[in-house]
């Protein structure tokens, strides 16, 4: 599988990624190559085996539904850049 | 009936799909043990995980979990014994983790059917397409601020049920239904709260259109964020409108996301968010699969209750209600409790015109609920017994009612202190017949023409007693002083 620039160009925006145009193209090579590394995985035959859906047999660990945290505001807003009556401020989001 | 818009090219009709997104009625959120209370400062209901700090770990609620699986037998649906977490990536300032915590490949509840009652009093069956848990987001302010979006994350990762339906909806009668229906079963289950005020029942619809009769199906558009049933039906009857209008002359139906705007009561699209719907989905690796066990699904399933679809038929059957009445007292749990604790051992058709028609009444007039009624179940019964017994008249009953709405006493010392007692002693009534016989000998003459005029001198004499007289005895009084046949 190959990435061409317009698709990573894609990928960047969706992750809110700048990447200027001229280093698109290189990094479309270096992904693509990424993948086909990748797909090697394809040649073990896995037909007959499980998904692996968590690396540890872990028992569940469900919680119990009770009130144990929040009612602290000032720590969530320590590090916003800007705040207004308990609230974050960003940029005005335009619908 | 089917419902159908007439065009200028033909006939159409409509296909809808809800999405419903209910809030689990948790005391704490789905991955957090932040409060769910509604109403609180901005902010201070959020963990450090909601607000999407580096090295905090997820960890589901144990009651999240449970009520998801509780609804799906609820909606006779497939549990799933196996459904994974994924995230849902895309980027907007009130979701700080960057990804919303959802089930997408692998729901907790797979397929199952509502049935929903028509007003004609036909019935149809809707089939859900699986009801997943996520993770509410934050809430935006855009008008707070002339130059900024202020955020509030109090509702972020507030457990949310999403609800899918088929697109087996055809018309804004059924999406209502539908939606009531919907809202009277988690109701009945306990496992949200239905308050569409608050926004912890609202829902999304998939509107297309087609010629009636057609079954290829045609392009939807999808409704955001209806939050109350009188815009559901709104908006799918104007969106379908605004397709067929478009189709007719000569346009295509673009697959869109739409807004409902409830003020000018039409769908504007949503342009921007169209770009780039890749959510990127893939399994949260910080939270293991959910895995069901039997044993907790068949302790659920014994813990169901009776629901509404079952208590209204039982109600039909063992209290000989109509379909009309076994339905209206069915549709909340607390009115249908009510109703049986009024019901036990007295005549079942009385106590339900008395809460129907009378508590009702009563209730809406002061805007409370059944659970704020100031006359409890057990008050009722006993002015009914009062009434059965020959205590006091029904008529007399609705003043009492009305004291009783009022003052918390006992109905018998209501009536004893307002001297509202029956009087069923012929001495006593008697005197009042014979005085109004007397007075009135031109009605005395009439009624030898007339027999059916009894009724005026019955009224007369209710009055003059000030409706304590008992109404039966009354006109056997007055038969036989008048010599009239029974």
């Amino acid at each position: 599988m190959s990435l061409d620039q317009a698709t990573v160009a894609r990928i960047a925006r969706l992750a809110r990624i700048h990447i200027p145009e001229g280093e698109q193209a290189e990094l479309a090579v270096e992904l693509s190559r990424i993948l086909g590394w990748i797909e090697q995985l394809g040649e073990v035959d896995t037909d007959d085996v499980e998904p692996l859906r968590s690396v540890m047999e872990l028992d569940r660990n469900w919680r119990v539904d009770a009130v144990t945290d929040g009612d602290c505001r000032d720590d969530v807003l320590a590090n916003a850049p800007a705040e207004h009556e308990g609230c974050f401020v960003v940029p005005k989001v335009i619908e | 009936m089917s419902f159908r818009i007439e065009g200028a090219t033909g006939s159409w009709e409509i296909v809808c799909g809800l999405e419903v997104h209910a809030q689990v009625a948790t005391a704490s959120k789905l991955f957090s043990g932040a409060s769910t209370a509604f109403g609180g400062e901005a902010n201070t209901h959020v963990a450090p995980l909601d607000a999407g700090m580096p090295g905090m770990l997820p960890v589901v609620n144990a009651k999240a979990i449970e009520m998801a699986v509780m609804t799906g037998l609820g909606l006779n649906a497939r549990i799933n014994r196996l459904s994974i977490f994924e995230r849902k990536n895309y980027f907007y300032p009130d979701l700080p983790l960057g990804y919303q915590i959802s089930q997408y490949q692998t729901p907790i509840v797979g397929e199952g059917v509502l049935a929903i009652d028509l007003e004609d009093g036909s019935r149809k069956d809707v089939r859900i397409t699986r009801l997943h848990l996520e993770a509410d987001a934050g809430k935006s302010i855009h008008d707070q601020l002339g130059d900024g979006t202020l955020i509030d994350l109090n509702r972020c990762g507030v457990a949310l049920m999403e609800i899918v339906s088929e697109p087996d909806i055809g018309s804004p009668e059924e999406a209502v239904a539908y939606m009531r229906k919907l809202r009277s079963i988690l109701r009945y289950l306990g496992t949200c709260d239905g308050d569409m005020e608050k926004g912890n029942l609202r829902c999304d619809a998939n509107v297309s259109v087609r010629p009636a009769g057609s079954t290829e199906l045609g392009t939807r558009c999808e409704i955001k964020n209806l939050n109350s049933m009188r815009f559901v039906a709104r908006a799918i009857e104007h969106e379908a409108k605004r397709q067929v209008e478009l189709i007719e002359s000569g346009g295509t139906v673009v697959q869109e996301t739409r807004l409902y705007d409830s003020v000018r009561g039409e769908t504007r699209s949503m342009r921007g968010k169209e770009e780039a719907q890749d959510y990127r989905y893939f399994p949260d690796p910080d939270l293991l699969p959910v895995v069901l066990d039997e044993a907790l699904i068949e302790d659920l399933r014994a813990r169901l209750p009776e629901l509404p679809d079952a208590r209204k038929q039982r109600f039909e059957s063992e209290f000989a209600l109509s379909a009309y009445d076994a339905g209206v007292l069915t549709d909340e749990r607390a009115t249908a409790d009510f109703f049986e604790n009024v019901a036990a051992g007295r005549d079942a058709k009385i106590a339900a015109n008395w809460v129907i028609n009378d508590l009702y009444g009563a209730l809406g007039r002061k805007g409370l609920s059944i659970e704020e009624s100031p006359v409890c179940a057990e008050r009722l019964g006993k002015l009914l017994d009062l009434i059965a017994d020959g205590t006091i008249s029904g008529k007399i009953a609705k003043d009492v009612f009305s004291s009783m709405m009022e003052d918390p006493a006992d109905p018998l010392a209501i009536v004893e202190a307002k001297g509202l007692r029956q009087v069923s002693d012929t001495s006593a009534i008697e005197p009042v017949i014979d005085d109004i016989i007397a007075a009135n000998p031109d009605q005395v003459a009439s009624l030898q023409k007339n027999p059916k005029a009894i009724g005026w001198f019955v009224g007369q004499v209710m009055k003059a007693s000030k409706g304590k007289a008992n109404p039966k005895m009354v006109s056997d009084l007055l038969r036989a002083k008048l010599a009239l046949p029974d």
